[in-house]
């Protein structure tokens, strides 16, 4: 252990940042709330009319208070149990953000039960591999296509019994004289028949739950292998939640949009966890399609988005701009070009002269705030990112706005929050400082580890994979590599087994790189590869809209994704990217080896559905090792071209074969 | 969510009863002979398609059902009831909407605004009630823009509500016309080629939209539609018109299997 980073706060039982909520009151039962169904409890009686969950339908937001929830949540649970749901049983959840679905989550604790929310894009036999493991007898699923999936592989599931859809649509047929599909409704109107005959059930039962036992699996994607369930318990989250709470000082007045997958750990601690212990408001979208407008109405003050989403909302707005008219467009570049200057620093609230001031505010009032307005940003007080390194660019861009975006470090495993930056301490470089009670120490290797009170219970029927994690002391291995910078911040450069050697020694961290060129607008992927050769070469996915948009202005035409990809001009725009990359390597003495000598353009976008990313889009480097190796021995060979034929997986479920010659280029600074 | 009506799809004597009868009908333009003597039912709840090669009458087929178009000879009988000489409002008020070859949507207007014109008449007030937004008016629009947003989101088009027409691609036009002609909560929807320019995934959305208004609404749809497979898996009776004659009419099967049928349009099989 080379080095120790300790920044240990205590977590106190009283929070209340808001001053709303009295954590030292008992509730009436006589215990603390340290469950979800405890705090729904202590929610509905101190919160009784405060928003807790909104959504919009038929084109209106509709709002549920605390004490509607717990209602919703008491008929669900009554019902679940009417239909002969038990104490450990477990409860797979699959759909988009909705208000039912959350309940769902609560109602499963409030019996004893463990949800398992599960990603709405993942196809059939990934559900049934979670359904299986998880050994689920009960499904909540939010429509006709998530239930048709389940329907599909139900003959190898036989654990599982019930059916629970909220969206009726096309599925009235499936329900009317089956006892094992059911409507939302009509188990939350056998739950009321329960209710009236029990009256205290609902209470007593939500009582049981303790701090220590486990409140919910999450399924890891899984860069390798198959996923993990990770058990988390109440005291992870609600720990973690509070002292997240406490930090940022949030109160039972944010507005939180909940539209990222309910599987993630991520939306597991914003939109649940938070929500639940602060007793704000979240809302879920219209539709997947909305998310931008909804954002828009919703104005949240509290936001969340991994930087893929912030970086896409940049890029429409440098396109939309550039089809503005010339005045729009010069005062935009102008004052964008001020804010960069300044932006910055009036929000760390570092000195900046006078006329800066002014010319800021004056950039407020024209660009700023109607641009702030229009992306939903207006009322952010306080954006986290995580999950991938973000551009420097990006990120400086935001904050320049005014917008008070931080990194922060998590990882599952630790029910999220490893590291966050401080206010006034942010950079563009850094996932900052351990977060309140999180130890980190930095192995040899340069592997980060760290003990919370977040750290997971266990890797669900996995414990070869739980010891080689998490040892006895609860230090967990995040698999990272990474080191504190003069300032105590922690920089990640890349996963610990990911980082190889050149055959001249020399550190090659693929990552690394890959971010820097996935910087560029105009590069979607980058997939490096160098580990046990001389140089490093590329795959580069082209950015379908950006490069697509500047094709048709300079009049190039295109049918398709790989046409576009394979031009000569695209070639020539990329090659340029590297040459930057590589101008930015070689002033590091440390990584002068690494710039790229090869690369070539993709023929297909890397896709989930090949298998060839994550869900959550991490690119997969052994399946497309594998996948291309062709590719890979003709980067390092020397050809010109190389034919390559591409089983691709359409969205209906087909399949296909793709082929195509792809040009191999060597980087030229004559370009 | 709210529970819609349930369809009455399954239950016999709902599908058997005629909602349409043309009884040898015929239409000429001067001296082309477009309809000669045809005759064919639409039975309530059936999705019924109407193909043939070009220029074979499909389209004037629809005009005169919706009564933009008179024939000379032969009567249409609608819901039991004799019509004749009836203007294409008349058809609107009596459940008779229709979507068209050419998308003839207001360009300039937004998603929600042309659906709700498919409201119009659902809407009763008078003309200075409305321009106030008072009394009537009020209930009635708030009544009608709830209709409308339960196909907004029925269609699956909530990202589009507030865009004008004339910026969304083709395929999502063509579902805002749809929409419109839902709007008037038909009894009968002709559909005029819903899937002419459409790629594999748009028009499997269409089919699968098709399918749910049949079910959910208990919709009765009559539609002209050139791809085969999708008039095949689609519909549960087929009539094959042919320079403006019947060629044929009958199930899919039957007409997969009818010769005259796989020589006049679908082309001989070798």
């Amino acid at each position: 252990m080379a080095r120790h980073w300790s920044l240990v706060t205590s977590i106190k039982t009283a929070v209340g940042a808001s001053g709303l909520l009295n954590e030292d009151t008992p509730s009436s039962e006589g215990a603390a709330a340290d469950t979800f169904p405890k705090l729904l409890l202590r929610n509905a009686e101190q919160l009784a009319s405060h928003p807790a969950i909104r959504e919009k339908e038929f084109g209106i937001w509709h709002t549920r208070t605390w004490s509607e929830v717990k209602s919703e949540v008491e008929q669900l649970a009554g019902g679940l149990l009417a239909l002969g749901f038990e104490r450990g049983d477990k409860l797979l959840i699959i759909g988009d953000n909705r208000p039912q679905l959350y309940w769902s989550i609560t109602a499963a604790q409030c019996l004893g039960g463990i949800p398992v929310p599960t990603y709405q894009d993942a196809v059939a036999d990934e559900i049934q591999y979670v359904l299986e493991h998880a050994e689920a007898r009960f499904v909540i699923a939010e429509d006709q296509e998530q239930i048709d999936k389940v329907l599909e592989i139900q003959e190898h599931c036989p654990l599982v019994q019930h059916l629970i859809y909220d969206d009726p649509r096309g599925l009235e047929k499936y329900s009317t004289g089956s006892d094992r599909i059911h409507a939302f409704t009509v188990v939350q109107e056998k739950g009321r028949q329960y209710l009236d005959k029990h009256p205290g059930f609902f209470i007593n039962s939500c009582q049981q739950g303790k701090g220590v036992d486990a409140a919910v699996f999450l399924y890891t994607s899984g860069t390798t292998g198959r996923p993990k369930g990770v058990v988390l318990s109440y005291d992870n989250f609600v720990k973690t939640a509070r002292s997240g709470i406490e930090l940022e000082h949030l109160t039972a007045d944010e507005e939180v949009l909940a539209y990222l997958p309910m599987a993630w750990v991520g939306d597991h601690l914003f939109s649940y966890a938070q929500s639940y212990c602060a007793g704000f408001c979240v809302s879920c979208p219209e539709s997947a399609q909305t998310v931008q407008q909804d954002l828009r109405e919703i104005g949240p003050t509290y936001y969340f988005a991994p930087p893929r989403i912030f970086e896409n909302m940049l890029t429409t707005v440098m396109i939309r701009m550039e089809d503005a008219g010339i005045i729009k467009r010069q005062m935009f570049h102008y004052f964008l070009a001020v804010a960069r200057r300044v932006g910055s620093d009036i929000l760390d609230g570092k000195p900046v002269s006078f006329l800066n001031r002014v010319r800021y505010w004056l950039g407020e009032w024209t660009i700023y705030a109607p641009l702030k307005n229009t992306l939903g940003l207006s009322r952010v007080r306080l954006a986290y990112t995580a999950g991938e390194a973000i551009g420097p660019d990006i990120f400086s861009f935001y904050r320049s706005l005014g917008i008070n975006i931080k990194q922060l470090y998590g990882q599952t495993e630790a029910a999220v929050f490893v590291t966050i930056q401080p206010d006034g301490e942010v950079f563009p470089d850094t996932v900052g400082k351990p977060a309140p009670g999180v130890e980190i120490e930095i192995q040899d290797n340069g592997e980060v580890l760290y003990r919370s009170p977040g750290v997971f219970l266990e890797y669900y029927k996995n414990a070869q994979a739980t010891r080689e994690t998490k040892d006895e002391e609860g230090w967990v291995h995040t698999g990272d590599a990474g080191y504190f910078d003069q300032v105590g911040h922690l920089r990640i450069i890349d996963r610990a087994k990911d980082v190889g050697k050149l055959t001249n020694g020399e550190l090659f961290a693929p990552k690394f790189l890959e971010n820097k060129l996935k910087f560029f607008p105009q590069i979607k992927e980058a997939v490096c590869f160098g580990d046990n050769r001389s140089f490093v070469t590329a795959f580069v996915n082209i950015d379908l809209d950006a490069v697509g948009n500047w094709a048709e202005r300079e009049n190039i035409p295109y049918a398709s994704y790989q046409e576009l990809a394979g031009h000569e001009k695209v070639y020539s725009m990329v090659n340029d990217c590297i040459l930057q990359v590589n101008k930015d390597l070689t002033a590091d003495p440390k990584l002068a080896s690494s710039t790229i000598h090869r690369f070539l353009i993709l023929h297909k976008e890397l896709d989930a559905d090949d298998g060839e990313m994550t869900r959550t889009r991490k690119v997969r480097r052994r399946v497309i090792a594998e996948k291309y190796a062709v590719l890979i021995d003709a980067l390092f060979e020397g050809q010109g071209v190389c034919h390559v034929d591409t089983e691709v997986t359409f969205e209906d479920g087909r399949k296909g074969v793709i082929s195509a010659d792809l040009e191999i280029r060597e980087i030229s600074s004559a370009a | 969510m709210t529970t819609r009506t349930t369809p009455c799809a399954g239950s016999e004597a709902a599908e058997t009863e005629v909602i349409l009868d043309l009884d040898d009908i015929s239409l000429s333009f001067g001296g082309v002979q477009a309809l000669e003597s045809i005759s064919f039912d639409i039975r309530r709840h059936e999705i019924r398609a109407i193909i043939g090669p070009n220029g074979a009458g499909k389209s004037s087929m629809l005009n005169v059902i919706n009564g933009f178009y008179h024939p000379q000879k032969g009567t249409i009988t609608y819901e039991g009831v004799v019509v004749k000489a009836m203007k294409p409002y008349h058809a609107a008020t009596r459940g008779i909407a229709r979507t068209f070859q050419n998308i003839a949507l207001f360009k300039g207007m937004s998603t929600l605004d042309n659906i709700m014109t498919g409201r119009v008449n659902h809407m009763h007030a008078g003309l200075l009630a409305q321009a106030l937004y008072i009394g009537k008016n009020r209930r009635e629009e708030i009544r009608n823009r709830e209709f409308v947003e339960t196909i907004i989101d029925f269609l699956e088009i909530q990202a589009i509500r507030n865009t004008p027409v004339g910026r969304l691609p083709y395929g999502l036009q063509k579902r805002v016309e749809l929409g419109r002609a839902l709007a008037a909560e038909p009894k009968l929807l002709l559909l005029d080629e819903p899937m002419a320019g459409m790629n594999l995934e748009e028009k499997q959305d269409m089919s699968r939209f098709m399918l749910d208004i049949n079910e959910q609404y208990g919709t009765t749809i009559a539609l002209i539609e050139h791809d085969m497979a999708v008039v095949m898996e689609l519909s549960s009776r087929i009539v094959v018109l042919d320079y403006g004659r019947k060629l044929a009419d009958g199930k899919p099967d039957e007409i997969r299997h009818n010769k005259d049928v796989i020589e006049a349009y679908l082309g001989v099989a070798n």
